[in-house]
């Protein structure tokens, strides 16, 4: 689907992939330009890291196993693909947001680079594709630390790696879209709670079957809990036709994010 | 062959909701002109720039640039533009140079052409020696000259300068006008938007005064001034004890008297006869400057308002 208005577009000539690669070159420029980057690349991979290490292995000590689809599970082995998941998510989301939203409201780049033949849509796809870069450098560090542990075998962890970038994709585009609507730093607080209560109740530390029906739908929608349920069938090497729901969910959402993203530049800056 | 003008507008509009920001005007730049949009902050100037670059289109009227219509072909008359913008959006992330090589891979420029023209170019505004600097140090001064730097990577046909000395000190101003000056000489045709009078004056080869979205004036300034002012102006200044019935007592002295706030400005074709006039009629100002008219005066002739409130 993301290919397919990817393909309709670059045939139209509406984009060109050179300039969605300056927008990427730009980030790398800055990447080189200061240590102040790479603290925050760093702490972005710990994170998902430390939890598997407090939670999963040690909350996993105290639960012993868990059963799921028929399977007794080591809690370490149910929590370690959610957290996979996570990494691949806010490796997308601290780019497309924070970083995204300075440039855009404070620093005026996407200002600079619209004044040249670059469009809306170009500046979209290539901060996605920076994203992408960074998120990527993550979740392979971290499917290297599962495999390490012994919580997937190399090959289900190949297998998953396509997974966590279609996750990257859909929160990428996702933060970007949410990035264009938000005011001032303020509504930052917002967002992190919501990505907070994301990242509770998504079947990351309990599986969402157990929770009352109601939630339970609730749940079922959000985006973390699609990624979750993808990643985690890959990972635990337990594929089944209902990962392919989960992946057309997320690359729909990377297809109306991309859109909406674009569509808000346009409005915001080429008044 | 006739020269198409590479800016053709008629009737151009920028509407904000209610709000009309430009309002009908007419514009045609030639090739290697220096053009001008003179007017007080407000009077729709950077709404016309914007439009220009192609970076807001219009509500209504014609807009021809490079012979292109911004509509269909945006992408394709930017390419050939270089933008200054009113306020300075360098890449707070990255070196001075590679705020330029950066900025020629958004053109399609392969890199090696891009470093070479960013060596160029820095040469060109005198910031060699900070290539490697970060954006932030700069002064103000060497920031406007990096955009200009940054506008000129694409080796455009048009640059678009937005205020370009707003903000900035007597000196680095002229050092600004004259690298603006070589860019001209070069053939470059400039388009600038200024609220400063004299900056109009000295670098513009034609210019529009703008008013309230509309064009009130056109023409060189040479001929702007001969033609809405006297040559000559007196300003007179009176410190605290400004006598009554200044205008009355001053009737018929040149060929008109403007009160303002804080001087009086009496048009002459000759200023020293009429400051004399004033001294012989018992007012007795406490400063008397007698000079060329200006711009500011056309403008203050047109609006009956000064150009920096």
């Amino acid at each position: 689907m993301v290919t397919t208005l990817i393909a309709a577009r670059l045939s139209a000539g509406a984009i060109a992939p050179g300039r969605v690669g300056a927008v990427i070159y730009r980030n790398i420029g800055a990447l080189r330009s200061g240590p102040a980057y790479w603290v925050v690349l760093l702490s972005g991979f710990f994170e998902p890291l430390l939890y598997l290490l407090s939670i999963g292995v040690g909350v996993g000590a105290l639960v012993g196993t868990i059963p799921l689809d028929g399977r007794a599970l080591p809690y370490a082995t149910f929590v370690a693909p959610a957290m996979l998941a996570v990494s691949a998510m806010s490796g997308a989301l601290s780019e497309t947001t924070f970083n995204f939203f300075f440039k855009m409201k404070y620093a005026k780049t996407f200002e600079a680079v619209l004044a040249t033949p670059v469009r809306p849509f170009e500046v979209a796809l290539g901060e996605l594709g920076w994203a992408m870069i960074r998120g990527s450098v993550y979740t392979l560090l971290f499917l290297l630390v599962m495999v390490g542990f012994g919580l997937t075998t190399p090959l289900w962890a190949l297998a998953a790696l396509p997974a966590t970038l279609l996750v990257g994709l859909a929160f990428g585009s996702l933060g970007m879209a949410v990035s264009t609507l938000l005011r001032g730093w303020q509504d930052f607080d917002l967002m992190t709670t919501a990505q907070f209560a994301l990242f509770l109740f998504s079947g990351t530390f309990s599986p969402v079957a157990e929770y009352p029906a109601v939630l339970r739908v609730v749940v079922q929608a959000t985006p973390l809990y699609q990624a979750v349920e993808l990643v985690r069938g890959l990972a635990l090497g337990a594929p089944s036709w209902g990962l392919l729901g989960h992946a057309a969910y997320l690359a729909a959402l990377t297809a109306a994010g991309l859109l909406f993203a674009a569509r808000r530049l346009e409005r915001l800056l080429l008044r | 062959m006739s020269e198409q003008p590479l800016i053709h507008a008629r009737g151009l509009v920028k509407r904000f909701g209610d709000f009309t920001a430009v309002d009908g005007i007419d514009v045609q730049v030639r090739a290697g002109e220096a053009f001008g949009f003179l007017g007080p902050n407000g009077a729709g100037k950077s709404s016309t720039m914007r439009m220009i670059g192609c970076v807001s289109l219009p509500t209504a009227g014609e807009l021809s640039i490079l012979g292109m219509d911004p509509a269909r072909d945006g992408t394709r008359i930017r390419a050939r533009l270089g933008v200054c913008p009113q306020l300075d959006n360098l890449d707070p992330d990255l070196s001075v140079r590679e705020n330029l090589t950066t900025y020629a891979r958004y053109f399609g420029i392969p890199r090696a052409e891009a470093r070479r023209r960013a060596d160029e170019l820095l040469e060109f505004v005198r910031l060699s020696d900070r290539a490697g600097s970060m954006v932030e140090p700069l002064s103000g001064g060497m920031k406007r000259r990096l955009t200009i730097a940054r506008a000129m990577v694409n080796d455009p046909d048009i640059v678009l300068l937005d205020e370009p000395t707003t903000g900035l000190d007597p000196q680095a101003r002229h050092l600004l006008w004259e690298r603006l000056f070589q860019l001209k000489r070069r053939g470059t045709t400039l388009v600038l938007t200024t609220h400063y009078m004299d900056e109009a004056e000295q670098l513009c080869d034609r210019l529009v005064v703008m008013d309230a979205g509309r064009i009130v004036a056109e023409g060189s300034p040479r001929s702007l001034i001969e033609t809405h002012c006297t040559p000559e102006v007196v300003e007179l200044r009176f410190g605290d004890d400004r006598p009554a019935d200044l205008a009355g007592k001053l009737e018929g002295v040149g060929e008109r008297v403007d009160q303002l706030a804080d001087r009086l400005l009496v048009y002459a074709a000759d200023g020293d006869a009429a400051a004399a006039e004033v001294h012989r009629r018992g007012v007795t100002p406490s400063s008397v400057l007698v000079r060329r008219a200006s711009l500011e005066d056309v403008f203050l002739q047109l609006t009956g308002r000064t150009l920096v409130d």
